[in-house]
């Protein structure tokens, strides 16, 4: 299936056992028909090869035997240690996922009758430059939740399961009855009395970011046998206009503040305010300090650092996923369609279920364009390069790297060619396997 | 039992009856969305003023659409080394998979049709070639390059991308041209057709499909190459894609050139994919070995 077009397309009528030259050429014109691919092939492949492996035997300056120090390199230098641990990240998870996610959508999309629409939208990312993903994904991966998509959907959905505080930032002003207590939490310096109205004014947060139900603050009423209270944004634009320490009608009540009173250290009632910042406790307060916990202040959360040491590969790799996901999807529904029909109805027939039918007959017919997937896939991970260069800041290219950067890093920015050829045969040496059995598979179509 | 009807019923029409169809439905659309988003954002970011970018996220747009201005694509154009890059991007590409296509197409014929000695051990080394890194060849042709002059040229460039495409493209053509059927070369030769002509009027004409998805192929894998550009150009003879390059290290900044830079580069290779799809799939599908 995979190599459309090759001599051994299933079906195609056999090609004479031996194509003699219909032409009866000569062989200086056959000569000169291979030359000019021969010669670019020998200048510009071949002989990188073979210079390749003879300077990775080099020292820094190429003057020098080295023997194998730059290949003990691999496994001492910090830089590439990092990359071979990713480089093997990278081709454990990538390949499998993008064919796993390729075989589900070929599967799910083969009797959709948008399918068609479906398969063009996600094997479209194949068609753009890697440089193109890159810069989609640094906005996709932006930190600031305003920004970057990731995180706008992850603290949207961090936040309908844990409420945010309201309040960051907000602290007592000047002449406070409030003083910070342990853990960011403001105690008032007084027990507070029932029937004696408590202000607990602060200031600092962005009139912007109150919240929408805070209403005109107003003073709270004494009530007998209760304690009583506003708390508010004491802050008022513009000199001479309001007082401090009282509230005014230009300022708004802190609603929702969480306030507790505390005896002993130990809590003994707690309230809500309301949107104009009142609010009121039971008896049991009197004589309590107040207290605003520290819920009321924790920063807003701002989602995960996509691109931050830890997470920078696999979020590259994610964006890897992006793209070539389709490009196994693509591949494996043209094996799913080669599947005979009647196979699965025989199955189906003998009383198998439909899991059993995929697991026994589907899976086992498409394992050989699996493992082409796969095989393709790995190779092709093992020489990413342009997505890490791109998505990774410089704060954490580091921790991204992989071999490919580490080759480009090695041979062009720090003059270490010795070490980068060794990386570069490191690499020829993984893909030989692959070499050898394309060159097999063909030796069979060929000699016929 | 089996009604004739249900018998036609692939796994994933049997997965679509199961789940009543609408749970499969909404799970690809979301899929869909999910692939398409990146996409979408990196359009609309390229449509915002920076002021605005730095302000909100870009689907703030959907409430406020007077936000859209092609100012960012105007003072784009107006620049000069993005242009130039443009300009040497189209020069990069285009001789480069030209020449993959005539010479590819020269060795695949003579691979196909001519008698030599040692023809197919020849072949098999080259498809033995199909899988090497870019990367192995870096610093030698660097060092080539830099001995004959070509580094830093457009010319070093292509001539590198032809050679890393040559394999490839050897290999499909010469499986495809093996299939044209002997006696229509054998007529065209009693018609007292030379070896070029048998070439270019009956061989290429006959292997078009395999042509054009090669070319398709080498097309985008030149257009959208940053790497070999990177190694191998100067600030003069730079490809759009490293020139935006430069820009990444200041990401945030400039997002008013990197989002419609990047854009402008990927129109391109997304109006050969769309006008062409079927080509570049069986290329991709030919070259699922590279």
């Amino acid at each position: 299936m995979a190599s459309a077009g090759a001599a051994g397309a299933p079906g195609a009528p056999a090609p004479p056992r031996v194509r003699r030259s219909v032409t009866g050429t000569r062989r200086t014109v056959a000569a000169l028909f291979l030359l000019p691919a021969l010669v670019l092939l020998g200048a510009l492949v071949v002989y990188p090869i073979g210079y390749s492996v003879v300077r990775s035997f080099y020292d820094q300056s190429g003057d020098g035997f080295a023997g194998l120090d730059n290949y003990k390199a691999l496994f001492t230098d910090d830089g590439i240690r990092t990359a071979l641990k990713n480089n093997v990240l990278w081709v454990v998870f990538a390949p499998t996922v993008a064919t796993a996610l390729g075989l589900i959508f070929a599967v799910l999309t083969e009797r959709i009758r948008w399918g068609t629409a479906f398969k063009l939208v996600v094997f479209m990312p194949m068609a753009i430059s890697m440089l193109a993903a890159g810069i989609i994904f640094r906005l996709v991966y932006d930190q600031d939740p305003d920004k970057g998509v990731a995180n706008a959907v992850w603290v949207g959905v961090h936040d309908t399961f844990a409420q945010s505080s309201a309040f960051p930032k907000a602290h007592p002003g000047r002449q406070s009855p409030l003083e910070a207590a342990q853990g960011g939490a403001f105690l008032t310096r007084e027990p507070v009395r029932a029937g004696d109205p408590v202000s607990l004014p602060l200031v600092g947060v962005p009139p912007d970011q109150m919240p929408g139900s805070a209403e005109k603050a107003a003073p709270a009423p004494a009530e007998p046998g209760k304690v009583t209270g506003t708390t508010w944004q004491d802050f008022t634009r513009g000199k001479g206009v309001g007082t401090l320490g009282a509230p005014d009608p230009s300022e708004l009540g802190y609603a929702g503040m969480r306030i507790e009173a505390v005896k002993d250290g130990k809590v003994v009632a707690s309230t809500t305010a309301a949107g104009d910042g009142t609010f009121t406790l039971p008896e049991a307060a009197d004589g309590a300090q107040l207290r605003l916990p520290a819920s009321n202040f924790k920063e807003a959360y701002n989602g995960l650092d996509w691109l931050g040491p830890s997470l920078v590969t696999p979020a590259i790799i994610g964006s890897y996923i992006w793209m070539w996901a389709g490009f196994a999807m693509v591949l494996i529904a043209a094996g799913l369609a080669s599947v005979p029909r009647e196979l699965l109805e025989a199955a189906r027939v003998d009383g198998a279920n439909e899991w059993q039918v995929f697991r026994r007959v589907t899976v086992p017919l498409l394992a050989p364009v699996l493992a082409v997937v796969t095989v393709t896939l790995m190779i092709n991970v093992l020489k990413v390069f342009d997505l890490v260069f791109i998505i990774a800041p410089g704060s954490s290219q580091d921790d991204a790297n992989v071999l490919a950067l580490e080759l480009y890093r090695k041979g062009f920015s720090e003059d270490q060619p010795g070490i980068a050829s060794a990386i570069a045969v490191f690499l020829l040496l993984l893909v030989i396997p692959v070499m050898w059995f394309n060159v097999r598979r063909l030796r069979r179509e060929v000699r016929r | 039992m089996t009604n004739p009807v249900k018998a036609e019923r692939s796994l994933g029409g049997r997965i679509v009856e199961k789940l009543g169809g609408g749970a499969v439905r909404v799970f690809l659309i979301l899929v869909g969305l999910f692939w398409l988003v990146p996409t979408i954002g990196l359009l609309i970011s390229s449509l915002r003023s920076p002021e605005d970018m730095s302000a909100s996220g870009w689907w703030k747009v959907f409430a406020e659409p007077s936000q859209l201005t092609v100012d960012s694509y105007q003072k784009l154009l107006e620049n000069g080394d993005i242009t130039n890059s443009l300009f040497n991007t189209v020069l990069i590409t285009v001789p480069a998979t030209v020449l993959v296509v005539v010479i590819g197409s020269l060795a695949g014929y003579a691979f196909a049709w001519m008698e030599f000695p040692g023809r197919d051990w020849w072949f098999l080394a080259v498809v033995g070639l199909l899988v090497v890194p870019v990367q192995v060849a870096l610093i030698p042709i660097a060092e080539l390059f830099g001995k004959v002059g070509l580094f830093g040229s457009v010319l070093g460039v292509i001539l590198f991308h032809v050679g890393f495409g040559l394999p490839f493209a050897v290999f499909l053509l010469r499986n495809f041209f093996a299939e044209i059927p002997r006696e229509l070369l054998e007529a065209a030769r009693l018609d007292g057709a030379g070896e070029l002509r048998l070439f270019t009027r009956v061989v290429m004409p006959l292997g078009g499909p395999a042509i054009a998805s090669l070319g398709i192929f080498q097309f985008l894998w030149v257009w959208n190459d940053m790497l070999v550009a990177l190694v191998f150009t100067n600030a003069d003879s730079q490809p759009i894609t490293v020139a935006l390059q430069t820009q990444v290290r200041q990401f945030g900044n400039n997002i008013d050139v990197l989002a419609p830079g990047a854009f402008i580069s990927m129109v391109v290779p997304l109006a050969v994919f769309f006008a062409f799809q079927r080509q570049f799939v069986s290329g991709v599908m030919a070259g699922a070995v590279k």
